[in-house]
């Protein structure tokens, strides 16, 4: 019996041990990040050009440059997203197609972000003669954004009641009628907020803008949307591998990488909080 | 009177269903939109790739040991050490994130109050969101100065180095698919086992995992799709020597940074160009049929409890 209770003992703390260190390479990764660059972040950094081949200044072009980039991507990504959402919970009735839908939307979303590169390479910059700018690369990361804003906009249909749906039929709206007036309004905040989440890994890839746009150094804003841009998670990678003077650009990298990890963990707080909100709401 | 209003009644049934009917079609036409997608990027990679071939031939592509595109006076476009470093780097990371994650599932499903729970599920989110590029710098910054130190080697760029990022990115995903499958498992495989008298170590062990394993094992798969098709982590963390790697310690260069290292420099329509949409469709056919594989395991799981 003792010999037992020491087993499940030592096994429990195996498995803990796993807990920890999942928790200890977070913590490891926020914690250099943010000791190390804490101490390049000044206004200055945020809202100054880069200076002198990139060896002093800021980063606000490159900030702009993924503001931006991310904007294209949620215009293409959130209405496509809910559109195909809506189809498949709404409309779809089972069999070969939809399954075949469900297929193709599991193994987009496993298709690595350099083959999204390539694919806008030939298809945006050079068939549709975009060359490479924030639109091309805003479009790209559209696409590899769809799989996971069709997930959680699933996810947020699948929240709204039958009974809402059942309402409006039984009062003689159409499916359209129903879905716009008792579906939409209820599951458009759950949308968004799945929504979110996939846009800010979007902010963060690097791949997929690498040959549609991103640009190595531009002392300037973007004019146009057929403009390169400079985007924080590319510079980032200019500054830790093809820089010149690579260790004296070190404390711009860490500053860059902070900016962008606190960019994109401030999109998934406000994700996870509104979710957070809306369950509670959804529970009384 | 009564008659126009019926034909007006009828005009404005027969434009209702009209629009019903285009409304169908508008959302028939986005659902279809990710099938199309994906064929198009299968499509537009082949016709990309095909003339690649007329002057490479698939033997040579496939079995070459050497990948030299820009020879003085022979180009190569060999590209077994690319597949072999890819493999390498994704074995070692799978080697590391398995057990972790499969612990770290099994802890949160079975052991964890719920309080904890809550607590590690969005850190668990939180490590997912991390972009690859500052994963891959730390592994310049923090993980290759470490290595260096304890083997002795150059720089510790390289595909152990690789591998330990690839873990940290695998594990996401690993952790919740696995979690979610063992949370499934009917809640009467665990009361039985506990009332013959097992712990509930022996429960996870012998009753859950095993019951689990499919799911699990497509966890896994789904993990090393991820490993296999991440670009900017092994770009920056594994040296990226154009070899037939050696070991561990030495540089590699995966399928994926050799196309984000090649391309930018690479002419348009070119035959190196050619060949390194041949090593995107390549790529994309490895994880297609891992990510395939994964998701009919799981399918097939799920029909099985319900």
């Amino acid at each position: 019996m003792k010999n037992r209770k020491a087993e499940q003992f030592l096994g429990f703390l195996i498995l803990r041990a796993c807990v920890f260190f999942v928790i200890a390479a977070l913590l490891i990764i926020l914690i250099d990040i943010f000791t190390k660059g804490a101490g390049s972040i000044n206004w200055e950094f945020l809202s100054a050009m880069p200076k002198k081949g990139m060896t002093e200044g800021g980063i606000f072009p490159a900030i702009v440059g993924t503001f931006l980039v991310t904007l294209i991507t949620a215009i293409l990504s959130i209405p496509l997203g809910m559109g195909c959402a809506i189809y498949l919970h709404e409309y779809a009735k089972k069999g070969k197609i939809t399954r075949l839908i469900r297929m193709s939307i599991r193994n987009l979303s496993g298709v690595p972000s350099i083959v999204y590169g390539l694919f806008g390479v030939v298809l945006f910059v050079q068939l549709l003669k975009l060359n490479t700018s924030i639109l091309s690369a805003g479009l790209t990361l559209g696409l590899m954004t769809l799989p996971w804003t069709i997930t959680a906009s699933e996810e947020a249909l699948k929240n709204v009641p039958k009974a809402y749906r059942d309402g409006a039929l039984a009062l003689g709206a159409t499916k359209w009628q129903s879905i716009r007036t008792n579906v939409l309004p209820y599951s458009i905040p759950g949308m968004l907020t799945g929504t979110i989440l996939g846009l800010s890994r979007a902010a963060g890839e690097t791949a997929p803008i690498l040959f549609t746009g991103a640009a190595f150094y531009l002392p300037f804003l973007p004019r146009s949307l057929s403009d390169q841009f400079m985007a924080l998670p590319y510079h980032l990678y200019v500054m830790a591998t093809q820089h010149h003077a690579i260790e004296k650009v070190r404390p711009i990298a860490y500053g860059t990488a902070l900016v962008l990890i606190v960019l994109i963990f401030c999109m998934n707080l406000f994700a996870i909080i509104t979710r957070y909100k809306l369950r509670k709401v959804r529970l009384k | 009177m009564l008659s126009l209003s019926l034909k007006y009644r009828k005009k404005t049934w027969i434009s209702r269903r009209l629009k019903e009917k285009l409304i169908h079609g508008f959302f028939f036409f986005n659902g279809i939109i990710s099938v199309i997608i994906l064929l198009g990027i299968f499509a537009l990679l082949i016709f990309t790739a095909i003339p690649a071939f007329r002057e490479v031939n698939l033997k040579e592509f496939l079995f070459g040991i050497q990948w030299n595109p820009t020879a003085y006076v022979k180009n190569s476009y060999g590209i077994l050490p690319m597949l072999v470093s890819t493999f390498m780097v994704t074995l070692g990371a799978l080697f590391i994130a398995i057990p972790l994650g499969v612990g770290t599932a099994a802890y949160l499903s079975d052991v964890a109050s719920p309080r904890v729970r809550e607590i590690t599920k969005p850190i668990i989110e939180i490590l997912a969101g991390i972009p690859s590029v500052v994963i891959g710098f730390l592994g310049i910054v923090l993980v290759g100065p470490i290595i260096a130190k304890i083997f002795g080697t150059h720089n510790g760029l390289n595909a152990l180095n690789g591998s330990i990022l690839l873990a940290v990115m695998a594990l996401p995903t690993i952790i919740s698919i696995s979690e979610d499958t063992l949370t499934n498992i009917p809640d009467s495989y665990n009361q039985a086992s506990l009332a013959l008298g097992a712990t509930k170590w022996q429960t996870i062990i012998k009753v859950k995992i095993p019951a689990g394993l499919s799911g699990i094992i497509a966890a896994c798969m789904l993990g090393m799709g991820r490993a296999i098709g991440e670009t900017m982590t092994v770009l920056m963390a594994t040296g990226c020597a154009p070899a037939m790697p050696e070991s561990f310690l030495g540089p590699v260069r995966t399928l994926t940074s050799s196309i984000a290292i090649e391309l930018g420099e690479v002419a348009y329509n070119t035959t190196h160009y050619y060949a390194l949409f041949a090593l995107g469709l390549v790529l994309f056919i490895i994880t297609f049929l891992v990510n395939l594989t994964s998701d009919i395991i799981l399918h097939k799981y799920e029909k099985v409890n319900r």
